[in-house]
């Protein structure tokens, strides 16, 4: 009951966020410099093309009545029309977000996995040789940026040792577009080769996407566990003679856990924008270089779209994240209603 | 009572520990010796830092990671605790000895609830495996003993809900649990509301006359020690100055730290302020060599600086660590 609240709650919020942001970023938009109508129509289109343009992108109207026109139709699932794509916004999101997501999605299995599996070994082996290891390792892929590990690991691992694909998605044939997302489709439609293919395409990039938030989170947990190893309530506990293992892995891992736990969420959101150049490097059919081209073309719509797109999976990770930390964290759950 | 031996239950020997910090090792315990026959309740007192629960969490084995126990044995039933092996000192942290923590606030795990901590501790504590609604029966009566209202609510709360007393009540069941033989109450109300210590140590005091529980009391309230144990230990930067009856040892103080102790204790309320004493504890990165209390000894000697006195049994079953009752 009390978590039904807490998520409403967020929820309600997370709606008015999203407002916010979609005023900011359309007012924003419109008023950098650079006439969007003009670049559509390209430098020697002659001024009443540009007129026209403008008339059709309602750039005429008052920033008011634009925003409204724009929000009419963002509730009846339209985005605009693209001046870059010459399609609707709404196709060109639905044809390159799910790649985006599906990548993210791999690389936040191996973040989390990897966080809990590094900290947990580092923190109870602090300072011997474990820790020393994960240390350094952690330290080398905090200090080496998503785009370099993709290089790395296309050099070492796709054609050196040729454990992997290259690059791209898929080396069979697509399965059939239900969803857009490659692993639920070829899951639905039986394609076990495709869904198969996919993963190992997708582990390097994901590996390299991973790898920097993943070894930040490790770090957390690992100070976590040292910290609170010889607090009083671990050592009550341990007075009492509950064994190492459920001291370690219940008392003493989840109040280490709930730092790390909250940074997590935000990691993996960030990882939408960071998803770029390693996108670029692999080849992968992604939302970020779509993002990228509109904006160094001034598509308002692409770009008011792209940045809601973004907004929307920050707000979702951030509510996703609230809740498990709300569920590790009485504190939380209970502190935010003022009890 | 006075010089009477009863069956020794522990036996603190030469007990040496040093903590590492950054700036060098602090030697921290200097051979504390202590003895808690069967049954009996000790008193341990001494001004802040004195290194008592240092003492308590040797015994338990749970001293920080930067502790380090360089000498001395504990001998618990004739066996080394400092020395058993993981399984044998489990056993005795499972249902012989419990320890009750000096601040109540850190003592409970913020992220369970007491629920989950108690019936953990439940279930380490019986000799085979307990049926669930055994252990909920067992949790039921401990929060009952310890006087909880609601005990019911008690359980499905987190730590954070609870008021000091409460929780201290909680972690006084959680110790019953285990508590079979000796009891290590590490200054139970000294962060508690003072409306509410005298409740708690005498709750303490009837619980455990109950069970025949051995007790060692860590308190700062001398008239309390005074009143609940049999005899008292005064220690003193990490050293036992002296050892005697509780009646007799506030009445007639023979070393000069416990005089010092005794005269800066409030007289009515029994609470003796740690600021009282004049002076401070010794730097334990540079103690002082002989006699730790030298530097505020108002009767120091030439000796006192150069050799540590041995402990002198004096008349009435006391024993003082200090040169001058010693008779050539
Ligand atoms: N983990 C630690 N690292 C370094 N020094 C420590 C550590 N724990 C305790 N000490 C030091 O050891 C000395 C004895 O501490 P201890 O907690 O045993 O004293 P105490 O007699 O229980 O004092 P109090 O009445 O304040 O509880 C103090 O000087 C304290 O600062
Ligand atoms: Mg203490």
């Amino acid at each position: 009951m009390r978590m039904a609240q807490y998520i409403l709650r967020r929820v309600v919020f997370a709606v008015f966020t999203l407002f916010g942001l979609s005023v900011i970023i359309f007012v924003m938009a419109r008023v950098l410099p650079g006439d969007p109508a003009r670049m559509a129509a390209g430098p020697r289109a002659p001024e009443w093309v540009v007129e026209q343009i403008r008339e059709q992108l309602n750039l005429d109207k008052p920033l008011h009545v634009q925003y409204f026109l724009w929000l009419r139709d963002v509730f009846n699932g339209d985005l605009g029309y693209s001046i870059f794509t010459k399609r609707s916004v709404t196709q060109d999101v639905i044809e390159y977000l799910p790649a985006s997501l599906e990548l993210i999605a791999v690389a936040a299995v191996f973040q989390i996995l990897g966080a809990f599996a590094l900290g947990v070994l580092a923190g109870m082996y602090a300072y011997r040789w474990v820790d020393n290891a994960i240390r350094l390792f952690a330290y080398i892929g905090i200090s080496i940026p998503a785009f370099g590990w993709a290089v790395i690991f296309q050099l070492v691992f796709a054609w050196k040792l040729d454990l992997f694909p290259v690059q791209g998605m898929l080396s069979v044939e697509a399965p059939e577009r239900i969803t857009g997302f490659v692993t639920i489709d070829s899951l639905i439609t039986g394609r076990f080769d495709a869904f198969t293919d996919f993963l190992k395409h997708a582990v390097l990039p994901a590996m390299a996407l991973a790898i920097g938030p993943m070894a930040q989170e490790a770090r957390l947990i690992r100070s976590g566990m040292i910290d609170n190893r010889y607090k009083d309530y671990i050592l009550l506990m341990e007075s009492h003679g509950v064994p190492k293992r459920k001291l370690m892995f219940k008392y003493l891992l989840k109040p280490s856990a709930i730092p790390a736990v909250t940074v997590m969420g935000m990691d993996i959101a960030s990882l939408l924008g960071n998803a770029f150049l390693v996108e670029i490097v692999f080849n992968w059919p992604g939302f970020s270089r779509y993002a990228i081209s509109v904006m160094l073309n001034k598509d308002l719509n692409a770009i008011v779209a792209v940045v809601m797109v973004i907004g929307v999976i920050f707000i979702i990770a951030n509510i996703i994240v609230d809740i498990i930390a709300a569920y590790l964290d009485p504190r939380i759950r209970y502190v935010e209603r003022g009890e | 009572m006075a010089g009477e031996k009863k069956e020794a239950l522990l036996e603190i020997r030469d007990l040496k520990v040093n903590y590492k910090v950054y700036k060098g090792t602090l030697k921290v315990l200097n051979g504390v010796e202590l003895r808690v026959g069967k049954g009996e309740r000790i008193g341990l007192v001494g001004e802040s830092g004195s290194g008592k629960t240092t003492t308590l969490k040797s015994i338990l084995r749970i001293l920080p990671y930067n502790a380090s126990i360089e000498d001395g044995r504990i001998l618990y039933k004739g066996i080394d605790l400092l020395r058993a092996d993981e399984r044998v000192l489990n056993e005795v942290r499972r249902r012989e000895i419990a320890m009750i923590f000096q601040d109540p606030m850190a003592a409970l795990n913020p992220v369970f609830k007491v629920r989950d901590q108690l019936y953990d501790i439940i279930k380490e504590s019986a000799r085979g495996k307990l049926a669930k609604e055994e252990i909920e029966e067992i949790a039921y009566r401990l929060l009952k003993e310890v006087r909880l209202p609601d005990v019911e609510r008690v359980m499905d709360s987190y730590p954070f809900q609870l008021s000091g007393g409460m929780r201290q009540r909680v972690v006084i069941a959680m110790a019953l649990a285990s508590a079979r033989e000796l009891l290590l109450a590490d200054e139970p109300t000294t962060n508690l509301d003072v409306t509410i210590q005298d409740q708690i140590l005498r709750l303490l005091a009837d619980l455990t006359m109950k069970r025949n529980l051995s007790v060692i009391l860590v308190s700062h309230a001398l008239g309390m020690v005074r009143k609940m144990t049999d005899r008292t230990y005064v220690m003193y930067a990490g050293d036992i100055v002296e050892e005697g009856d509780s009646g007799e040892i506030f009445e007639n103080p023979l070393h000069p730290y416990t005089q010092l102790l005794v005269e800066t204790a409030p007289k009515l309320t029994g609470n003796w302020n740690p600021r009282g004493v004049p002076g401070r504890i010794p730097d334990y990165l540079n103690p002082p060599p002989g006699c730790r209390f030298h530097t505020r000894c108002p009767f120091a000697e030439q000796i006192c600086r150069e050799k540590k006195p041995p402990m002198i049994a004096v008349e009435g079953g006391k024993r003082v660590r200090c040169w001058l009752y010693y008779k050539r």
